[in-house]
């Protein structure tokens, strides 16, 4: 099988085209970096070549490295050294490209490298284009060009790092590499990532246009010319000084010193400075090697990649029934936030809607809000008028349960008390098919017990979003005791038909990921309690990598909600000494009138625009600080371990079926330490003895709740990881 | 052991560190040499008799390169077989060569060193050298590096110090300063300037503004804010290193930060055959010297482990101490530094300081040993401490009683 081929026309220029068999995306693999580098030699060989184009047979040229292979790499190699030989091999046939066969003693020779991009190109992909001497895209709608590395925590290291940042500097190559953002044609030539935006049509004869026309210094990189300078400054430029301090700064800000790949991609862009082309390359491979080696790393690619693409794919979706399930027309019922976002993923997805609330205009207020959502969508240049009208046009508001006789499922969204949530189900029930999957979008109730609800309770399940449905790209399918396989299925295919992650869990309190967060809301209540100071708490959270510290979390949620919950777990499990701390400390704000960012006073002051603007001055009145501070760390860990614990108890009782949906709904769902992985990737990382022995240390200080259970202590004992074992 | 004893003091005046300064126009080689020469002339000194001369400069680069000790030792027409080392402890490097040559003399290493330092601080701008600390990821990355002015910002956060305390400190250096100069008080070590032709150049510190007031200040904004709040935005790596704090006020300005000045001092250390020899007098002796590095995050806390440790060193006090010199480098590092010690503002920088004067910092450690010796003789007191932080987190300090 050949992942590329290439042909000699009449006009003497070769066109190398990329076209991997059985796939809809070109990817790059082992196999293609060797038939790339025998294509090279066979070009070299030719004497009589004008030029080369690269370009792709497919409708994109390629969403770049399988990342795959990266992981296998990591997990085979035999050491660092081969990993190190693997990148510099990379490096190796792109230098290959970029110098175009000149004859290093007598710089003579040399024949142009053009990109030829049609559609997307992520990665590697790009990263050949970068070698290339000129580089045309096409002005298509599917044409996104960029480095999207960073984002599953590695940079890009097949030179992108060296030669972005020698071609833009420091500050212009920030976006591309820094922040992994995908360009259009247009932009990406505004900004100096291509040369040239063609039409899909004219796309190889521009190339040939171009290497017919080519002068030498053209295919000479600027780099490779006596007297370069990198624009902006290098490190020890003046100019260059203050951009490399401040984007320390800013890396550190921005990754809370816990996400090691863009400190490095900035140590290889740094170091590299000092240096010339060909030790740049060494350094940025020296680099890679070791983020590719990061424990942590491999977790992210691991958890944000495989697992999260197995997950999508349908590894944990039953059996039963193989194909497909097809929803042309699904119902909402709900218009409120959480039914129109459903609804609106839906019909962003294909599918009609039947959108029901129990007035008319409730429904149409829904309908304004997906409006609205369409209409930033639009503003952003997400979407277009057309796609707008199309997608408004595919829900239908109603106040009237009969229009949901033609749907095969019915997603319930409404208020959260069982009472109602029964009459609902029960309308629902009496105007749906048989076959018809009802669903509920519940946050706290048993699905078990809405189940009873309505006669067919095999075909009753639970199907969870989370706030905002548009962001939130996590759905919880809940079974309930009597749901049946084929309702997971369908729940199953629904949620991958809108394009979201779906784990699948039992029915219990919280499902999993709410209860895993309130304990951790919880464990910072009960530090506001101790006297801890609320900027260690918050700080803490942060550098634990959390988006939000749990004061802030509250302030969000509003402290009603809080209170709503706590009293809830009251009536459930009884009260105890810790909820009685909790509630003290909820009742003083509530009476107090904070009840979180929505009145503009919570755990956190609050300037007329919403923004964030101090603690709440009178909560060191309230609870006394301790004198005393504890050490951050201490701090960092027990808001980790509250809830890797909560999530291993998830896991123990069932609840959680597998350690992949819990790392990967953890970092979807509440954005759970995500540079190490998630909840069970962490512990694997601090090792299971580590953490045994702080549950120990922790439930002495601090209570029972840092108990480890029977599964950690095993690992502990047996010296295994939780991927290991599970 | 030997003891090390200052036989004598010499300082230029400070120019203000711009092009309009009045040493602006001389060339860092050639203020050194005439600071050279005039404790060679005044003390008669033939210079072959030195180990050593040992020269504290910290932007190490163009004019101040290349190992500019050496090459004023030949310009001030030293005798070739004395030799030149330049060094380089960021603010305290002027301090360093004094304890540096100390500590030679004491442990034997010859009998006599010229000891000092110079920074043109208008010709060759602080940071130029580069620093691989503030850019190098690895290094600002792991270090949580935050420029001084942040730092100074995070001593007055972290300690309670608010606006009004340095700007009342800052107006009291002033005062202090400007009250020096109109007694003379530093007229023992301050030598004029003078050009190619012996014409003067610049006599008395040009930096200081004694109309400073509170309300003078108050005008002034706070010089770190925009870096550490918006682009790009140090305060969040203060808050990494400081999660205690919920925000760092930004306090510190031109007016209650150390001057950019130029400027150059030097002091004679020698052993007590070397007195012998040379029939001179001894002045004070080096009792103890320290260095140690601390967090370089909040980087400017050095002083106050340094002082302990030097106490430690010469079995002391901090009662034992009758004045103090602290580089007022910026307001909070003083300020911290005596509450850390409780000691009164009256026994510190009784002569003004940084704020005032200004801070060459390859001269300043000299500067302010010479200034302690000048009033301890002044008022007949017996011990000093003089300290200074350091960037990059660390901190020097010497004890010196008269003789």
């Amino acid at each position: 099988m050949s992942n590329f081929s290439y042909e000699i026309g009449s006009d003497n220029i070769a066109i190398i085209k990329w076209d991997v068999p059985n796939k809809k995306f070109n990817v790059l693999t082992l196999e293609g970096i060797s038939e790339i580098e025998n294509i090279l030699e066979k070009i070299f060989e030719n004497n009589n070549l004008k030029g080369v184009i690269i370009s792709s047979n497919k409708d994109d040229f390629s969403a770049g490295m399988d990342l795959k292979v990266l992981a296998h790499l990591q997990d085979q190699s035999k050491n660092k050294e081969e990993i190190f030989q693997f990148v510099m091999r990379a490096h190796q046939f792109l230098r290959k490209i970029e110098l175009g066969g000149i004859d290093p003693k007598t710089k003579k020779g040399g024949i142009p490298f053009v990109w030829a991009c049609n559609g997307l190109s992520a990665g590697i992909a790009t990263e050949i284009g970068l070698a290339c001497h000129y580089r045309i895209a096409t002005d298509e709608k599917n044409t996104k060009i960029g480095l999207p590395e960073i984002l599953v925590g590695l940079f890009p290291g097949a030179g992108g790092a060296t030669r972005v940042s020698r071609m833009l500097g420091l500050m212009s190559s920030a976006p591309i590499l820094m922040e992994g953002r995908m360009f259009s044609a247009q932009k990406a030539k505004a900004i100096g990532l291509i040369d040239k935006v063609s039409n899909p049509l004219d796309l190889i004869n521009e190339a040939k246009n171009w290497i017919l026309n080519v002068k030498k210094e053209d295919i000479i990189k600027p780099w490779d010319k006596k007297g370069f300078k990198i624009p902006g400054g290098a490190p020890y430029h003046p100019n260059g000084f203050m951009t490399f301090v401040g984007a320390s700064a800013m890396i550190g800000a921005k990754t809370k010193n816990v996400y090691p790949a863009a400190k490095y991609l900035l140590s290889a862009i740094y170091e590299g400075a000092l240096t010339n082309f060909d030790n740049a390359l060494k350094i940025e491979a020296r680099w890679f090697t070791k983020i590719l080696t990061e424990k942590s790393t491999k977790n992210m690619i691991r958890t944000l990649f495989i697992n999260k693409t197995a997950l999508e794919k349908g590894i944990k979706r039953p059996s039963v029934d193989s194909n497909e399930i097809n929803f042309n027309k699904i119902g909402v019922v709900g218009a409120g936030m959480m039914g129109a976002g459903i609804a609106y993923a839906a019909a962003l997805n294909g599918m009609k809607v039947t959108l029901i609330d129990r007035e008319i205009e409730f429904a149409n207020k829904g309908m304004n809000n997906i409006d609205q959502l369409l209409s930033s969508g639009l503003k952003r240049g997400k979407i277009t008028e057309e796609k707008k009208k199309e997608v408004l046009g595919r829900i239908t508001p109603s106040h009237s349960y009969e229009d949901l006789n033609n749907v095969n499922l019915v997603i319930e969204a409404v208020f959260e008390n069982i009472e109602v949530k029964d009459k609902v189900l029960n309308q629902i029930q009496n105007n749906v098919s048989q076959e018809t999957i009802i669903a509920s979008n519940t946050s706290t109730l048993p699905i078990s017990e809405l189940a009873k609800s309505v006669a067919k309770e095999e075909n009753f399940i639970g199907i969870h979003f989370f706030s905002p449905v548009h962001k939130m790209n996590l759905v919880e399918i809940i079974k309930g005791k009597n749901t049946n396989e084929k309702s997971i299925a369908s729940a199953f295919d629904f949620v991958r038909k809108i394009k979201k992650t779906p784990i699948i869990v039992n029915d219990a309190r919280g499902f999993y990921a709410n209860r895993c967060i309130i304990p951790y809301i919880n464990e910072g209540l009960l530090m506001i309690k101790e006297g801890i100071l609320p900027q260690m708490i918050e700080n803490a959270a942060l550098q634990l990598g959390m988006p939000l510290g749990p004061l802030q979390l509250i302030d969000e949620v509003s402290i009603e909600l809080a209170i709503n919950i706590a009293e809830q777990t009251k009536k459930a499990m009884g009260t105890n000494k810790l909820m009685e701390e909790i509630e003290i400390v909820l009742s003083t704000m509530d009476k107090a009138k904070r009840l979180g960012k929505k009145t503009n006073a919570g755990f956190y002051n609050y300037d007329e625009k919403g923004k964030r603007n101090g603690f709440w001055e009178e909560l060191k009145n309230n609870f006394e600080i301790l004198k005393f501070q504890p050490d951050i760390n201490v701090v960092k860990d027990r808001l980790a371990l509250i809830q890797c614990l909560e999530a291993t108890r998830a896991l123990e009782s069932e609840v959680l079926l597998d350690i992949r949906e819990g790392d990967v709904g953890a970092i979807l769902g509440w954005g759970c330490i995500p540079w190490a992985g998630g909840p069970f990737s962490w512990m694997d990382l601090k090792g299971a003895s580590w953490v045994n022995k702080k549950c120990e240390e922790f439930s002495i200080k601090y209570g029972d709740r840092f108990s480890s259970g029977s599964l950690i202590k095993k690992l502990a004992k047996e010296n295994l990881t939780f991927y290991e074992y599970c | 052991m030997e003891e090390a004893f200052i036989y004598d003091s010499v300082r230029s005046p400070r120019g203000k560190g711009k092009s309009d300064g009045s040493l602006h126009e001389l060339t860092s080689v050639y203020l050194s040499s005439e600071i050279l020469k005039a404790i060679r002339d005044r003390n008669h000194l033939d210079t072959s008799i030195l180990d050593d001369v040992i020269w504290g400069n910290v932007t190490q680069i163009g004019e101040q390169g290349g190992c500019l000790s050496r090459s004023a030792v030949l310009r001030a027409d030293y005798d070739q077989s004395t030799p030149g080392l330049s060094i380089n402890r960021f603010c305290a490097s002027g301090l360093e060569s004094v304890n540096l040559a100390a500590n030679q003399v004491k442990g034997g290493a010859g009998i006599a060193y010229v000891a000092g330092g110079v920074e043109m601080m208008s010709r060759i701008p602080m940071g130029s050298d580069g620093a691989a600390i503030a850019v190098d990821p690895t290094l600002a990355m792991n270090t949580y590096f935050v420029p001084q002015g942040i730092s100074a910002d995070i001593i007055s956060t972290k300690y309670g110090f608010s606006r009004d305390d340095v700007d009342s400190f800052a107006v009291e250096s002033q005062k202090r300063a400007s009250n020096a100069w109109s007694e003379n008080r530093f007229s023992k070590s301050v030598i004029p300037i003078v050009d190619i032709n012996g014409i003067t150049v610049l006599e008395k510190d040009e930096h200081i503004r004694p109309e400073t007031s509170m309300q003078s200040l108050g005008a002034l904004n706070p010089s770190f804010k925009e870096m550490g709040q918006t682009i790009p935005g140090f305060d969040n790596i203060a808050l990494q290193k400081y999660p205690e704090l919920e925000t760092i006020h930004h306090i510190h300005h031109a007016g209650n930060s150390s001057g950019i000045v130029d400027g150059s001092a030097a002091v004679l250390i020698g052993n007590k055959e070397f007195g012998q020899i040379t029939n001179l007098k001894p002045r004070a002796k080096i009792l103890a010297t320290s260095k140690v590095g601390t967090d370089p995050t909040i980087m400017l806390t050095g002083p106050i482990p340094a002082t302990e440790k030097v106490l430690k060193n010469a079995k002391m006090k901090i009662s034992d101490v009758d004045i103090f010199e602290i580089n007022e480098a910026f307001a909070s590092v003083v300020l911290r530094f005596m509450q850390a010690f409780n000691v009164g503002h009256e026994k510190v920088n009784i002569n003004g300081g940084a704020i005032a004067m200004g801070h060459p910092l390859g001269a300043t450690g000299t500067m302010i040993l010479g200034t302690a010796l000048d009033e301890l003789e002044r008022s007949n007191k017996n011990v000093a401490l003089i300290s200074l932080c350091v960037a990059s987190g660390m901190g020097s300090s010497t004890i010196i009683e008269r003789v």
